[in-house]
């Protein structure tokens, strides 16, 4: 049998396939659950699934033992992540090697195997559970925590947990009026950047008159370093796929679009087909439950720019034009797609829809600060211990997320900062890690949430250097259409690039300053008014670095390569020659068994020598 | 009909008016570089920034030439903060495109008179005019937009001679950066010095014939004084 | 109609209980046939796609960039402004208006990359291949790009060789992590 043919009609259907789904899923003894986000799959997760079905398909022609590929669950970089049910045994770094054992001891003995458990990077400490994995339990995966409870290429695993509950809830008991008070009393906010209030957004689009309305899934998801969305499409689309439609029918409209990046064609895979297992049963389409509601969904790929995350130039770009933004008003709320009111929400934001809808604004209230409420997933990368995605209460300290949930900085560094909210936001010192996450704290500290890139920075990185590659970034990434922001964006870098090669002066640093407040002012997009936070927030904040450039020449951290040079300690070399052997260019001159030196005339700092050497001869200055 | 304070000023205009059409029409002389009355705004070019706010509102910069009136908009054309940003964005504008008459009067007229950046010699500020004149009026699509950021630039496809030119001349003939050449700054000097703090008297009067020869006549004479 | 659908409901909700259906319910059979592209929604005017990032797109998967000669010669059947796609086609950092190399190298230059020594990855790259991220060897064998986060961040740094994802990369392991995978020459 298959899909074709059936259709659920109402609520009622669709609790007794829910109520059906679920038995079975509680019918089944033991389930292997495999991580197939982007981290583990890049570390082989594909081929450890295989193994084990292999494995299971001799050794278990019954399938007693359930075998789910998963989206993200979240460590990505101890990757291959495998979690037993029920007893939820979280092994980690797992090989094809381990598969055979697992299955034997683990699964079918439950004995633990000591040397795939998650060992705490400080503590030394070894878990069994993933519910005692600091990691995890600090964590409230609100969002995020199916992800690792269902197959996301499968319609049934989501509704065997209760999905679609929430619209169908929604379709038959409430109006649209209804939900977006809902939405606005759960005091949601925008997750895709701005914070926006959404029941507001969706109101303004509510009242418009018009025939026809759009709704917009915006996934282009461009911050570099960020990759909820993408985490939340590939692992359970369906949610926000829900949301979506949720959305859709609050505001009236009759058709959604998703906006997806090209650079994610699992994401594309996974949401086009949530969108087909809907339509087939009943879920997406004409008279969706019963309920005279008709909508349908489609999905756009983009072509690679990050200027079309912003809402006027995505919706040129679903047009398939160039993705210039425009001036607003008119707002997207009277004159969007087609020129009609459209919405666009971020992809979080749509899950968060469906949870609100699903659980009640009033549960949903328990959680987050006092003006915005819910959870937000930040991706914690950079030079942290745990990297991987986080979900945690808004309000919860930098300072928790990233030496309690990140569990500190890499190799025992001194933290420097944290750089939020992608090119748009800046970098936050120590002194303020104490600050609570939410969106108004972060924006008073010159940076703002943006999508929930968390980049944690240690002592050997460069606050000039990291204004350097924002600007480098915003330079190709602008539309190039405004004068301010396209010329503004080029001298800004011309002027650090010159700090970082110690050939500025006091006069220029204070020109910087004027200039990128002129061009926050004078730019008409998000992008431009957002371009000077990297370049004000680490002057702001780490201006002795700047001094240092300036005044002393000097890269304090050593990365400004004008400003570094590189020498072999005599007393420490044992002249293994390793360092010779690997210099690309030919500048390590000596005789095995001798001290080394190298010809700063042939060095071009590439820094091997220094990474290659174990006795830590070669010294950077 | 909308209501709205211009430089404290109780202004209607019709509705569907830009902020730059209301400034002009009350004679306030707003300063434009890729404005045309025969062509769509374009937002482009930023010097026609004012500062509006709603009542009880912040207040931001927003282009005139693109921003519509609305009802009970406070809109100030000359504000310190505008004339902070249009003097910062004429020093650019002089730094990247020194050889424009227009640029240069511009410059002389809001009293910018040095450069503190890097100085390039281009020939287009991408303004765009050029391009919208030949999309809008003689309905070609012959040059456009290719690249974009810092590598934006205006070109035909593929570079090459294009199929659809007819080689009208009208995109150099609205061209502010060619239509008018100074010759007057060198590398020393990207400030003309001939113009320098002389209000050019063509540049009030914009439809002024005097305006369109080359070179001006009115500042021939002046300099010669 | 409806009862057909009735009945198959009733049916199927019968087997699942009795566990006689299993994976097919997953709908698995649907995800190969998915293919992204733009499809014409209901919205669009014109009968035919309009959107010329799909149309594009479509020509850079056949031909794995865009010939100019397909470019004018979709413009004309269209009807669709040369200017038009050239703009899309240099507005857009996916599509490529010279032909790519047979292997193709990413190396991310996300933040979270730079941070942990992306830079200096895709410099050695750079070097071991003799060729400028962004462009394609003589030889048309590599071409070396660089993105702007592959949202594997947790893995950084990160190089990308012929759809491999490769987490983790420290230039002291470059060269002979990419001898294994291309056909590097030695000088
Ligand atoms: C330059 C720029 C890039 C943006 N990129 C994204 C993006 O990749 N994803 C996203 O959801 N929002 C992005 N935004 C924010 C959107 O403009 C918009 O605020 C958001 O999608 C609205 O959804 P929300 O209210 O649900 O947050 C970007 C904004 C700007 C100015
Ligand atoms: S005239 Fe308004 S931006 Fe150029
Ligand atoms: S920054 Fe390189 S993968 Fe995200």
């Amino acid at each position: 049998m298959s899909l074709s043919g059936i259709k659920i009609k109402d609520q009622e259907d669709l609790n007794r396939l829910q109520n059906v789904l679920k038995k079975r899923r509680n019918d089944e003894e033991c389930s292997v659950a495999i991580c197939g986000g982007t981290g583990c799959h890049s570390s082989g997760s594909e081929k450890v699934r295989e193994a084990f079905q292999r494995y299971l398909e001799r050794n278990d022609p019954e399938g007693k033992i359930k075998l789910r590929l998963t989206g993200c669950q979240g460590l990505c970089e101890r990757g291959p992540l495998v979690v037993i049910f029920p007893q939820e045994i979280f092994y980690q770094k797992v090989s094809v090697d381990d598969v055979e054992e697992i299955i034997e001891k683990t699964v079918l003995n439950g004995e633990i195997l000591e040397r795939l458990l998650f060992t705490d990077p400080i503590s030394g400490e070894k878990y069994t559970y993933s519910r005692e994995i600091p990691f995890l339990q600090k964590q409230k995966r609100l969002l995020l925590g199916n992800n690792r409870l269902i197959e996301p290429t499968s319609i049934m695993d989501y509704i065997s947990l209760g999905g679609y509950g929430a619209l169908a809830g929604a379709l038959t008991k409430m109006t649209g009026e209804e939900i977006i008070q809902e939405i606005s009393y759960a005091l949601l906010r925008g997750r895709g950047g701005a914070g926006f209030p959404t029941g507001q957004k969706w109101k303004e689009c509510y009242e418009a008159v018009s025939d026809e309305k759009y709704i917009i899934c915006n996934a282009d998801e461009g911050d570099p370093g960020a990759f909820m969305d993408r985490s939340l499409l590939e692992g359970n689309p369906h949610l926000v796929l829900e949301g979506l439609i949720i959305g859709g029918y609050a505001v009236g409209a009759g058709e959604g679009i998703v906006y997806v990046r090209a650079e994610y064609p699992i994401a594309v895979q996974n949401i086009n087909n949530a969108i087909k297992q809907a339509e087939k049963l009943g879920l997406l389409g004409e008279n969706i439950l019963g309920s005279g509601f008709n909508f349908h969904v489609r999905v756009v790929t983009g072509a690679g720019a990050f200027v079309c995350g912003e809402t006027s130039a995505l919706v040129e770009a679903v047009y398939g034009r160039v993705g210039e933004p425009r001036q607003k008003p008119p707002h997207l709320a009277e004159q969007g797609y087609m020129n009609k009111p459209t919405v666009v929400n971020n992809v979080e934001s749509l899950a968060n829809v469906t949870v609100i809808i699903r659980d009640g604004a009033e549960r949903y209230r328990q959680v987050g600060t006092e003006k915005s409420k819910g959870t937000k997933i930040f991706s914690l990368v950079g030079k942290v211990n745990n990297t991987g995605l986080v979900e945690v209460p808004l309000g919860m300290s930098l300072r928790e997320i990233i030496f309690e949930i990140g569990g500190g900085v890499q190799g025992g560094k001194e933290f420097k900062a944290v750089q939020t909210g992608g090119p748009s936001g800046g970098c936050i010192p120590e002194s303020l890690l104490d600050m609570p996450t939410d969106f108004d704290e972060l924006a008073s500290a010159g940076s703002m949430m943006g999508s929930g890139g968390m980049i944690v920075m240690d002592e050997d990185t460069c606050m000039v250097d990291i204004a350097r590659y924002f600007l480098n970034f915003l330079k190709e990434e602008s539309c190039g259409r405004c004068f301010s922001c396209r010329e503004g964006i080029s001298r800004m870098l011309e002027i650090v690039e010159d700090i970082s090669r110690g050939r500025s002066s006091l006069e220029q640093l204070e020109l910087l300053m004027e200039l990128a407040d002129v061009v926050q002012d004078s730019t008409m997009c998000g992008l431009g008014q957002t371009s000077a936070n990297p370049v004000l927030s680490t002057i702001r904040y780490f201006k002795d670095e700047y001094l240092a450039h300036i005044l002393e020449k000097r890269c304090p951290a050593g990365v400004c390569h004008d400003l570094i040079s590189f020498s072999i300690d005599k007393d420490l070399c044992t002249g293994c020659g390793a360092c010779a052997k690997k210099c690309p260019s030919k500048a390590i001159e000596g005789v095995i068994k001798q001290a080394h030196m190298i010809n700063l005339q042939k060095c071009t700092k590439c820094g091997i020598c220094f990474e290659i050497c174990k006795f830590g001869a070669v010294q950077k200055s | 009909m909308v209501n709205l304070t211009l430089n404290g000023l109780e202004i209607t205009v019709e509705k569907g008016t830009t902020l730059l059409e209301a400034a002009k029409f009350y004679g306030i002389e707003i300063p434009t570089l890729c404005y045309d009355e025969a062509l769509s705004p374009y937002g482009a070019c930023r010097l026609c920034l004012v500062e509006v706010s709603k009542p009880g509102g912040r207040s931001k910069l927003v282009s005139s030439c693109t921003y519509p009136a609305m009802e009970g908009l406070v809109v100030r054309t000359h504000s310190e903060r505008v004339m902070k940003a249009r003097r910062l964005l004429i020093e650019l504008y002089l730094a990247t495109c020194p050889s424009s008459k227009t640029i240069q009067d511009l410059a002389s007229k809001y009293h910018v008179t040095k450069v503190r950046f890097t100085q390039k010699h281009e020939d287009c500020i991408l303004c765009g005019l050029c391009v919208r004149m030949c999309e809008e009026q003689m309905q070609a699509k012959a040059i456009g937009f290719v690249n974009r950021g810092a590598e934006r630039r205006i070109s035909t496809p593929f570079d090459a001679k294009s199929d659809e030119c007819r080689l009208c001349g009208g995109c150099i003939y609205i061209c502010p950066a060619c239509r008018l050449r100074c010759q007057g700054p060198n590398e020393e000097s990207p400030v003309c010095n001939a113009c320098l703090n002389l209000s050019p008297p063509c540049l009030d009067q914009y439809d002024d014939a005097m305006c369109y020869m080359d070179p001006c006549v009115a500042c021939e004479l002046k300099i010669q004084k | 109609m409806e009862e057909k659908y009735q009945d198959e409901f009733e049916e199927f909700l019968k087997a699942l209980e009795n566990g006689e259906v299993t994976a097919e319910y997953d709908g698995k059979e649907i995800s190969e046939a998915v293919c992204p592209a733009n499809g014409s929604g209901k919205g669009d005017n014109n009968e035919e796609n309009n959107s010329i990032v799909s149309l594009l797109q479509e020509i850079q998967k056949e031909h794995h960039y865009l010939p100019a000669d397909v470019l004018k010669e979709v413009a004309e059947k269209r009807n669709i402004p040369l200017m038009d796609i050239y703009s899309v086609a240099t507005f857009y950092k996916s599509f490529s208006l010279e032909p790519v190399g047979k292997h193709k190298i990413v190396c991310c230059s996300g933040t979270a990359c730079h941070v942990r020594g992306g830079k200096k990855i895709t410099g050695e790259i750079s070097r071991l291949l003799k060729i400028k991220p962004g462009e394609t060897s003589k030889d048309r064998l590599f071409s070396l790009e660089t993105v702007s986060c592959l949202g594997a961040c947790a893995l950084a740094p990160l190089v990308v060789v012929d759809g491999e994802y490769c987490g983790n990369m420290a230039t002291s392991r470059i060269e002979s992590f990419l001898e294994e995978r291309l056909p590097l020459q030695k000088e």
